[in-house]
């Protein structure tokens, strides 16, 4: 079976204006997002104390309010379905540090007689340990960016690598705000998740540039635009049946993987989508914007190339004794 | 005739090798390495504790105080006004010049690590600074020795207790069948397990109901509860001796049946206490456990031989809880829950189910995809996944790794990303095809044209695989882990093994039969 047939290359870079206001507009609006209305920080980064409990039944989920606001200190406890109608999540910004009696025990004696249940997780965070995870998962965010940065810069060019990053930021940032717009808990597997987008959106970006790098060897043209339009089609099938594969993945693992890790496999179904989009429309057109010169890249290679082959000369020099 | 090459038996090899290394984790069988399941995955506790290091630099003040009293009065240097200031420094004060020299040199060979100053014959002892951070080293060392112990006596099965970074403490239980077993496994990590044998201050124990806390201070007592009563008692503040001279500990039972708790103190406990016994014939000792007065019965004559018993009113549970608390050693310092998570063996299963079942059918759902569009170029390319699910089974087992519910996550994204190793190289392949070049040209060219993208994509995503795994916690490092050696293990199926299957299949390839070999339609040359 073949869906994408190469015929002439597709005049993307023509309509790069278009796809930039886009992007900017979805960048526009996620960063609004994100500043008006906030992550919803979820127990990892925001400290608490969250018990799951599994009834036989259907969850009483108004007898179990009652008998939780008997108790004072969880007053202010919020309770919602979990997934499904046997499950509920009661969750409190308190975080107790005592080892003895923790939440959980609190809520087997509060809920006795709301019906047969157990008490299946509990999960508290203190709030020391909740900004000290927030830290290092910025880190972790900003640390693999650079990684990414030193890379592409070290087997392409700086602005190969400036160009892959800004797409990357972009990715991140929409895949953001959807968290932000669909109040998606922000938790570690959240991070998990955006540092996979970074992964795979750059992924996708570099098979792109890499068939630009080849392009730029072997196409005659000497506008940019030109070549970037040729090999961001060839390399289109790859780069959507790719997406395809892995976004059906995410999917079953949203649909099927269970209530705890649907806050990943969300924002990873998400970023599979931005970051396809991105590496077809977005980061080449940077490429260009950021001034990239087809002639002095390949008058720099030419320039690589020839000291390889003087070395080699000398070398060969040397070992003939002729040096 | 070309025959088997290199490729091919390199992979065959990692299949091999892949199918026998995960077979003890696939069957769970009892021998050979295999993956453990994370705390996520079979249910269990996880917990990051703190610790108050402040109250072992107390204690151990407390335990010096006690060191001072006993070689004073042993040597017969007469003092009064011992007292314990702000938690950290002794105060005494000599009544006798003449014993000054001789009390100086005793504390400089008694107690080391300690500064003594001198107001006339007012002294204050207290402890270097480089003791200080000594002593709360030790008490994180010795918290995690106290509680490997402790739970290791419960009879758990493989328990994890390790110092992480410079003051916290990570404890991993998994297997806990219900959430009572669970509290009393906090119960008794949380335990101090401080033992205090301490003399009643008879002359003012009438007015204990009476007294207040501060009061009390001023004689040098404290006031102490009692454990099943709402009786009070006044106790000198400075122990006879601790916990640290005990020596065994055993759940006994009383002549009323009733459990108790019998210890046993080492040589220089069992004559510290025959002596106190000896001379306080009359009075009363009360046996504190955690600050709670157990008992304090009268001492009717000297107790020799150095065993004490503790009665309570105990639960069974409680008493055998109590004596394994007691063995493995006080808590220096108390411990702090900052961070725990506990997971149900049910929710567990649940999550192994719902986990699995997005595996196998991503997995299906790619293979079939791969077949369908490629033809036989998509079978091999399975072939080289399933080889891959294989050798990130094996090489976890073999490291013994841990596999958590991101984990699975991790192993399902790579069955996704895995797969594109393929379509690069099937996609280059049929391009050339199409450009009309040889089957053989178009493998090899195929072949190494994508290579470079192929590194290229793998090795950042690697990046972003070590940041998450250096920087992640718990099971987030889970799914670092198995996204890397599932992309480090593509290399070798994706690339090198389906290269190899094409050589080796090279002589059957019809150029007629693209269709069924590369599912594109033939066009003849250009």
């Amino acid at each position: 079976m073949e869906v994408f047939k190469y015929k002439k290359p597709l005049a993307l870079m023509s309509k790069s204006k278009r796809f930039g206001m886009v992007s900017l507009t979805l960048l526009i609006i996620s960063l609004g997002l994100i500043f008006t209305k906030g992550f919803n920080y979820g127990l990892d980064f925001a400290g608490g104390t969250l018990v799951q409990v599994h009834y036989e039944k259907k969850a009483p989920i108004d007898a179990v309010r009652k008998a939780i606001a008997k108790d004072k200190n969880y007053e202010s406890a919020s309770v919602t379905y979990f997934g499904n109608d046997n499950e509920i999540i009661i969750r409190t910004k308190n975080s107790s540090k005592s080892l003895g009696k923790d939440m959980g025990d609190t809520m087997r004696g509060l809920l006795k007689g709301t019906g047969n249940f157990e008490v299946r997780r509990v999960d508290m965070v203190g709030a020391k340990v909740g900004s000290e995870l927030r830290e290092k998962g910025l880190m972790s965010l900003f640390l693999a960016i650079l990684g990414i940065l030193v890379y592409v810069s070290f087997r392409f060019e700086w602005r190969f690598a400036v160009a892959s990053v800004m797409a990357l930021v972009h990715d991140v940032t929409i895949a953001m705000g959807a968290v932000v717009l669909f109040g998606i808990e922000v938790n570690l597997d959240t991070l998990a998740a955006l540092l996979t987008i970074l992964g795979y959106s750059l992924n996708d970006t570099i098979i792109v540039f890499d068939r630009i790098r080849e392009g730029i060897r072997d196409i005659k043209d000497p506008n940019l635009a030109g070549i970037i339009d040729e090999s961001v089609t060839q390399t289109l099938s790859r780069t959507t049946l790719t997406s395809l594969t892995t976004f059906f993945v995410v999917l079953t693992l949203f649909v099927f993987g269970g209530e705890i890790i649907r806050g990943f496999s969300f924002t990873l179904l998400v970023g599979v989508v931005v970051g396809t989009y991105s590496s077809i429309f977005v980061a080449s057109p940077i490429l260009m914007w950021l001034g990239f010169s087809v002639s002095e890249f390949r008058e720099k290679e030419a320039a690589k190339l020839k000291r390889e082959k003087e070395k080699e000369k000398m070398r060969a020099m040397y070992e003939n004794g002729t040096l | 005739m070309k025959t088997l090459n290199f490729r091919v038996i390199l992979f065959a090899f990692a299949l091999i090798f892949g199918i026998v290394f995960s077979i003890p984790s696939i069957t769970q069988s009892e021998s050979g390495k295999k993956i453990t399941l994370g705390l996520d995955l079979q249910g269990g506790l996880h917990m990051l504790l703190g610790i108050k290091s402040d109250v072992a630099i107390e204690s151990r003040t407390k335990s010096m105080a006690a060191t001072v009293k006993y070689i004073f009065d042993d040597e017969e240097i007469i003092f009064d006004e011992l007292r314990m200031v702000d938690g950290k420094q002794i105060t005494f004060e000599l009544l006798d010049n003449d014993d000054v020299t001789k009390a100086k040199e005793l504390l400089k060979k008694e107690l080391q690590g300690t500064v003594l100053s001198q107001n006339g014959l007012k002294f204050s002892l207290e402890m270097t600074p480089e003791e200080i951070s000594r002593t709360k080293q030790n008490a994180i060392k010795q918290a995690v020795d106290t509680i490997r112990n402790r739970l290791n006596e419960f009879g758990l099965a493989e328990p994890t207790v390790a110092k992480q970074g410079e003051d916290k403490i990570l404890v991993e239980v998994p297997g806990i069948k219900t959430q009572e077993d669970e509290q009393r496994i906090r119960e008794l990590i949380a335990r101090a397990a401080h033992l205090q044998l301490m003399a009643v201050d008879e002359d003012r124990a009438a007015r204990v109901m009476t007294m207040n806390e501060n009061e009390a201070r001023s004689y040098g007592d404290v006031i102490l509860p009692d454990v099943n009563t709402p009786e009070r008692y006044l106790l000198r503040q400075i122990p006879v001796l601790d916990g640290s001279m005990l020596t065994d500990a055993k759940v006994g039972f009383d002549k009323n049946n009733q459990p108790v708790i019998n210890f046993s103190l080492n040589g220089q406990g069992a004559k510290i206490f025959g002596d106190f016994t000896a001379k306080s014939v009359g009075k009363r000792m009360a046996v504190v456990l955690d600050n709670k007065v157990y008992s304090a019965p009268n001492i009717r004559e000297r107790i020799g031989g150095g065993h004490v018993q503790i009665s309570g009113n105990f639960k069974l549970n409680e008493a055998h809880d109590i004596a394994i608390a007691l063995r493995s050693g006080a808590l220096l310092a108390p411990v702090f829950v900052m961070e725990k998570r506990s997971v149900g063996p049910s929710l567990g299963a649940d999550n192994i189910k719902a986990s699995s079942m997005a595996l196998a059918l991503g997995f299906v759902l790619v293979v079939l995809f791969m077949i369908l569009y490629y033809g036989m170029a998509g079978v091999i390319a399975n072939v080289a996944l399933i080889g891959n699910l294989f050798l990130i089974i094996a090489v976890m087992s073999l490291f013994g790794a841990t596999l958590t519910l991101p984990g699975m996550a991790g192993i399902v994204l790579t069955v996704g990303m895995a797969v594109d190793a393929n379509v690069i190289i099937n996609e280059r392949i049929r391009e050339i095809l199409h450009a009309g070049k040889s089957v053989a040209k178009s493998i090899e060219d195929g072949y190494d044209k994508a290579f470079t993208a192929i590194l290229d994509a793998n090795v950042t995503t690697l990046i972003a695989a070590v940041v998450l795994w250096a920087y992640g916690t718990g099971p987030l490092k889970g799914f670092a882990l198995t996204m890397g050696i599932g992309i480090l293990a593509s290399m070798l199926t994706a690339i090198v093994g389906t290269h190899g299957m094409y050589q080796w299949l090279m002589p059957k390839i019809d150029r007629k039969k693209l269709g069924f070999w590369f599912g594109i339609k033939t066009e003849g040359t250009k």
